[in-house]
């Protein structure tokens, strides 16, 4: 119970911070609809968070994290640019890790700016930095745009691009992509065989000796989808070369300033990432006018892969150094790819993140 | 304390594993009348059987209420979350064998693997503005065993019975459920994909990591191990 109060006051004190830095309070219910969150993540959201359901308004979720509710009041009725704080409880469920919090206070920042992307990167970045500069964190920052930049600028088709594009999020499946349409993995046994039919007989035998349609996948979808097949089947493989190139940019961890060099150097060879690469300069010469080293500052490409869905540029996270048992103490990222999913066909360029209170007070009392 | 074997109260499943322990010399059996659920155990002292629903024996399980329950694999997977910290699974037990499977309608011949699921999947989304959707009641195996796979674009929608009707019915795409030959699958015009087993189940005896113990338990345990051949 004290422990709690603490927490809520160390809350209090961040919500105070955010306030100060221009952004205004807001709230969101602890009950959203269920729909809408499992819309935009899948059926994983349904292992990490709980799910109640009431018979008048159907299931409902209790809240994961405020992004969802914060981005759809601001898609409604906000006035673009605008800072909005918040603070309260998120609830996961923690079935892998019976130990850790199910049940935490986040105090969030996030900012909606149709400006410069690079300043707006910069000035939330740097806002998480100042406010957690006594505890000497590690901030580590990554670049989703990157990656779909380099996917993008490979020559193959548009089929391929969007199939890995698609799976940027889940690695293992991207590398399994990857290695196919490199020629590197072996075309399955039974999309072989497929193949061969479809050839010999062509896809409307083929379709007909399978058995009565069942089904809401209908005939048409069946054979456009055959179709897709035959055509991937035409499309060389993707150059070793730039396959080569990829997997540079994926094991690609510096310090920025390095980082962006050895980016300079790849975009030669793969020139579709140079706006990307821009981009990133003008990160760091915008974070470096926020009075951040970025000469000592981590970057890894491949930062934010996992985790966070729907980050799909900029990324950051700042750890207690020699402590893996504990969770990022903040994360936050840019997230326009959400905004357009909620949007209804708006987009509006949002940078936000997130804070963890009790670790923030953890901290501060166990540092020498 | 005695200690206490939670063994499932009826078919076939019940029979089998009388039949198991009857072969290893443990006599345990129903006791009263048809409805009464009792039972004996002779050959092991101080041992009492517990008859229960096969899928209320993991939860029993986990509490620590039995020190020992026979069950179906696929229920301790699904039913307890982490649990390899709650059950010790001790011996498979050689019979109910179940595979739980993905299947999905013979007429997509596009569709044999995973990967071609998940690209049918974008393409159905893209297309009716919802999720495929993949009728199931194991929740939790499917889920896991489809994100360890990286398939996407998909949803679960729950089906307790009569499974395999809710493709023709159009309640959903494709579905994971138990199979033992297959037969139900086949005769509702489904195919599993080749790559598509997400758990092969079988009876398995499981010790609780939870249970309370003492001499007289610990001694009926060690009498029932040397009878069963298990070293633990």
């Amino acid at each position: 119970m004290a422990q709690k109060a603490a927490t809520l006051a160390q809350a209090e004190r961040l919500f105070a911070f955010f306030q100060t830095a221009g952004a205004q309070p807001v709230q969101a219910d602890i009950l959203q609809p269920a729909e809408t969150l499992l819309d935009l993540y899948g059926e994983d959201i349904r292992a990490r968070a709980y799910v109640t359901s009431d018979p008048a308004r159907g299931e409902q979720m209790l809240r994961p994290d405020f992004t969802v509710p914060v981005v759809q009041m601001h898609m409604q009725s906000g006035a673009t640019p605008a800072r909005y704080t918040y603070m309260g409880e998120v609830f996961r469920r923690q079935e892998q890790h019976p130990e850790r919090a199910s049940e935490y206070i986040q105090v969030g920042f996030e900012l909606f700016d149709d400006g410069a992307p690079a300043v707006a990167e910069a000035q939330v970045f740097a806002l998480f930095s100042e406010l957690l500069s006594p505890l000497g964190l590690h901030a580590a920052t990554g670049d989703i745009g990157l990656l779909v930049a380099a996917v993008e600028g490979l020559s193959t088709s548009e089929g391929r691009k969007a199939a890995l594009k698609r799976h940027i999020w889940r690695p293992r499946r991207f590398r399994a992509l990857l290695d196919r349409f490199g020629g590197r993995a072996p075309v399955p046994v039974s999309r072989a065989r497929l193949l061969k039919a479809l050839d010999k007989v062509g896809a409307e035998s083929v379709l007909n000796r399978a058995g009565p349609p069942i089904g809401l996948r209908a005939h048409t979808e069946i054979s456009a989808r055959l179709h897709a097949l035959q055509e991937d089947a035409a499309t060389p493989p993707i150059a070793a070369g730039e396959v080569e190139i990829l997997e540079d940019i994926l094991g690609l961890r510096e310090t920025c300033t390095n980082a962006l060099e050895h980016l300079r150097d790849i975009a030669v060879d793969l020139p579709a990432i140079a706006p990307a690469v821009e981009r990133m300069d003008a990160r760091l010469e915008a974070l470096s006018a926020e009075g951040i080293d970025v000469d000592l500052l981590d970057f890894e490409a491949t930062y934010g892969r996992t985790t966070m869905e729907y980050y799909d540029g900029f990324v950051f996270g700042f750890y207690a150094e020699g402590r893996p048992d504990l969770p990022p103490v903040a994360t936050g990222g840019r997230y326009d790819a959400l905004t357009r999913r909620l949007g209804d066909g708006r987009e509006v360029p949002a940078v936000g993140g997130v804070v963890r209170p009790e670790l923030v007070l953890n901290l501060t009392e166990t540092r020498p | 304390m005695t200690l206490k074997l939670g063994v499932p109260s009826k078919g076939r499943l019940m029979e089998k594993t009388f039949d198991w322990f009857a072969e290893r010399g443990v006599e345990i059996r129903r006791t009263g009348s048809e409805r009464e659920y009792t039972g004996a155990v002779e050959g092991v002292e101080n041992m009492a059987l517990v008859l229960l629903s096969a899928g209320e024996i993991p939860r029993e399980l986990s509490t620590g209420r039995i020190h020992l329950g026979v069950t179906g694999s696929d229920l301790v997977h699904e039913k307890l979350a982490d649990w390899q910290a709650r059950v010790i699974a001790m011996e498979p037990m050689g019979f109910g064998y179940a595979d739980l499977v993905v299947a999905v309608p013979h007429c997509w011949v596009d569709v044999d693997t995973l990967d071609d699921l998940d690209a049918a999947a974008a393409a159905f989304r893209a297309g009716h503005g919802f999720r495929l959707r993949i009728a199931t009641k194991y929740h939790r195996l499917v889920r896991d065993f489809l994100r360890e796979a990286g398939v996407a674009d998909y949803s679960l929608v729950d089906s307790q019975g009569a499974t395999e009707g809710t493709v023709r019915n159009l309640t959903a795409e494709a579905i994971a459920d138990i199979t033992s030959t297959g037969e139900t699958l086949r005769a509702n015009h489904l195919k599993i994909l080749s790559d598509g087993v997400v758990h092969r189940s079988q009876a398995t005896l499981f010790k609780s990591r939870s249970a309370p113990w003492d001499a007289t338990a610990r001694a009926a345990f060690r009498t029932l191990e040397d009878k069963l051949g298990l070293d633990s």
